[in-house]
């Protein structure tokens, strides 16, 4: 009598430990495979667009995605409604803020709204000068059909550029077509060029010849080894590597060679090369009037 | 009697005898508490009228006072992001309203999706639609650990890839996209697979909520709960029907210690509706302190609970 309750409560314990323990691994099992499922969609969906470009401020792409809370404060700052909030099956990542500069660009407002607006940091508030703002890199990337590169002057995305002649510049470059015109390259610098897509949403082509893109797709990378000679002897203020020992040429007698200025030099011949050492005079005229020449003419 | 109760549906007998407008008026309050929070978020891009901006994860009231839901917040952290300070005010702001009046008040005064689960499950009633995947309500909280390791590993906040309840606020304000997928994958998995399949099993959001509420000061108690009558009508409401038992019966299933009135279980949503459906005026709003057993009532309930075992086996 006094066992079997014992039993029973025995039994019964094992059975709700063995119940709970199966529960758990379930429960477990779904959770595993939600965070998986999850994580492998989280993993596709984080490579940006090239035409998504993030708000001023942004921090890189991978800490981006940790500090955005996708609240769109920085979407209802923006005067210019330029900022987007990416929808589920946009390829933005869902919820976070983007631009498309050939819509809306940013107009590079000096107050920053949507920097300030940011709760998280997501946007960083150390930018306080939009010139500083690098959302992305300007690219000409059409030189087949843009205006200036065909020798016209269109100029308009260097007209619209907020920070003009700083990061975009128009180079002047011979026109080989016409053979007597310039062309006007329009020419974008990275350390002044904030991305703000003023140039791509300009652009007069039907579709834009000067595109804002990332800066991994935009920038290439020296070789970390490389270095520009001429940049590191004006850092250095001289020439960093041994001047050339002073050529010696073994000429004939009488004869010597000069690499960098006159080149072969006779002596007893001045300068004029008058001199009868020489077959030639030093005229061209008196070449060809020479008899030589005209013998070889007659022949023929 | 069994039969019966079985027929009607639950709460036919609260508004016969209160009336209706008594007989619903948790409900109502919370589905006018749901929609005026949207409508605030609304009246700024519909109108003109900036209340408040931004979404339930985080937002701006007047210009001036900012709100941040703690579990995004946590993982942003576990992203390994540190945080501006805008946002860590914000979050302790709505920590600590929920610390007082309950984690799970979220759910049920707050977040959309609860009109959506509520709805299915409503249907799933109507059409007496049964089945029920055997999936324990503990799986939320490994799905929570599971969404926090995942910011921890890939240094994202994946969850916000999918999480249906930030989709549907942010959508109804911002534009919702394919968001309505996944909504109706939620509604679908209520009305089919299982009673309460989401919020009451899978949702972290939820979890985080029940967690965050654990020690809450306002609780439902069934200081009345000498006057039950069995009808069954509160269980059959409520969306997380095993909190309830231990405060109405007073004692667990496998145990004869005598426990107070008040349902101390954080996943209690708060939302009354065991309040409204109950004839008998069991349930109230109320503290969580004072909880001790009034041994009389007690005693007289544990035997009547004996006679009608059956009735709650049921369950
Ligand atoms: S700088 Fe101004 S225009 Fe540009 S995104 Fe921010 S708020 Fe909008
Ligand atoms: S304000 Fe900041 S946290 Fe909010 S959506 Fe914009 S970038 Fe993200
Ligand atoms: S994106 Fe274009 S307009 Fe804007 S700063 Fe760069 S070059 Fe100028
Ligand atoms: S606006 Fe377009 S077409 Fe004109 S110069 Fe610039 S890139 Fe070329
Ligand atoms: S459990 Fe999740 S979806 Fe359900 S009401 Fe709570 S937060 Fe919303």
């Amino acid at each position: 009598m006094s066992t079997q309750p014992t039993t029973a409560r025995h039994s019964v314990t094992r059975n709700s430990r063995r119940k709970f323990l199966l529960d758990s691994a379930r429960a477990g099992g779904a959770a595993t495979l939600l965070a998986l499922g999850v994580g492998l969609y989280s993993r596709q969906s984080v490579s940006l667009p090239a035409s998504a470009i993030r708000p001023p401020g942004a921090l890189d792409e991978d800490d981006f995605l940790g500090a955005c809370v996708r609240c769109g404060l920085c979407v209802r700052d923006c005067p210019f409604d330029t900022l987007k909030l990416a929808t589920f099956g946009d390829k933005v990542t869902t919820g976070t803020p983007y631009f498309t500069a050939r819509d809306v660009p940013c107009e590079m407002c000096d107050d920053i709204p949507c920097v300030k607006a940011c709760p998280t940091g997501a946007l960083d508030h150390s930018l306080e000068n939009i010139d500083n703002a690098r959302m992305g890199l300007a690219v000409l990337i059409d030189e087949e059909n843009c205006l200036n590169f065909q020798g016209l002057r269109c100029d308009v995305c260097y007209r619209v550029c907020p920070v003009i002649d700083k990061a975009i510049t128009l180079e002047m470059k011979h026109n080989a077509r016409s053979g007597s015109h310039a062309l006007f390259i329009p020419t974008v610098h990275s350390d002044h060029c904030t991305g703000c897509g003023k140039c791509e949403r300009a652009c007069v082509l039907e579709d834009t010849a000067i595109r804002v893109m990332p800066f991994e797709l935009a920038k290439g990378e020296l070789g970390h080894h490389y270095r520009w000679g001429w940049k590191e002897k004006s850092k250095a203020g001289k020439s960093l590597v041994a001047p050339d020992v002073e050529h010696q040429y073994n000429m004939p007698q009488g004869q010597s060679y000069d690499l960098q200025g006159e080149g072969l030099i006779i002596e007893g011949k001045n300068a004029a090369g008058a001199d009868d050492a020489s077959p030639f005079g030093g005229s061209p005229l008196d070449t060809l009037n020479s008899n030589n020449f005209n013998t070889r003419g007659a022949q023929e | 009697m069994n039969q019966t109760h079985a027929a009607r549906h639950p709460g036919a007998e609260a508004i016969a005898d209160k009336g209706w407008l008594a007989a619903n008026k948790w409900l109502l309050a919370r589905r006018g508490s749901q929609l005026s929070i949207l409508l605030l978020f609304m009246l700024g891009p519909w109108f003109g009228i900036w209340l408040i901006k931004g979404n339930l994860s985080s937002s701006l009231i007047l210009e001036t006072v900012p709100l941040t839901d703690p579990y995004i917040l946590l993982q942003s952290l576990f992203a390994g992001h540190t945080l501006e300070s805008t946002a860590i005010i914000g979050a302790l702001i709505v920590s600590a309203f929920y610390i007082l009046l309950g984690g799970r008040v979220y759910c049920s005064w707050v977040c959309p999706v609860n009109i959506i689960t509520d709805t299915a499950q409503w249907l799933r009633d109507h059409f007496k639609i049964t089945g029920a995947s055997s999936l324990s309500r503990n799986t939320r909280y490994w799905i929570l650990a599971a969404t926090l390791i995942l910011a921890l590993v890939t240094g994202g906040i994946g969850w916000e890839l999918v999480n249906p309840v930030s989709m549907l606020h942010r959508g109804l304000i911002f534009g919702m996209g394919l968001a309505w997928f996944i909504i109706f994958a939620v509604f679908l998995l209520d009305l089919l697979v299982s009673r309460r399949a989401w919020c009451s099993h899978l949702c972290p959001v939820g979890a985080f909520y029940s967690l965050l509420g654990t020690h809450s000061l306002i609780r439902i108690r069934a200081d009345a709960r000498d006057q039950c009558d069995d009808c069954m009508d509160c269980f059959k409401v409520c969306p997380e029907q095993q909190v309830i038992r231990p405060a109405l019966k007073g004692h667990l299933k496998d145990s004869t210690e005598i426990i107070g009135p008040v349902i101390t279980s954080s996943n209690c949503t708060n939302c009354g509706r065991c309040i409204d459906v109950c004839a008998k005026d069991v349930f109230h709003f109320g503290l969580r302190s004072n909880n001790t057993v009034n041994h009389t009532t007690n005693s007289k309930n544990i035997n009547k609970q004996h006679n009608h075992s059956s009735g709650v086996e049921v369950l």
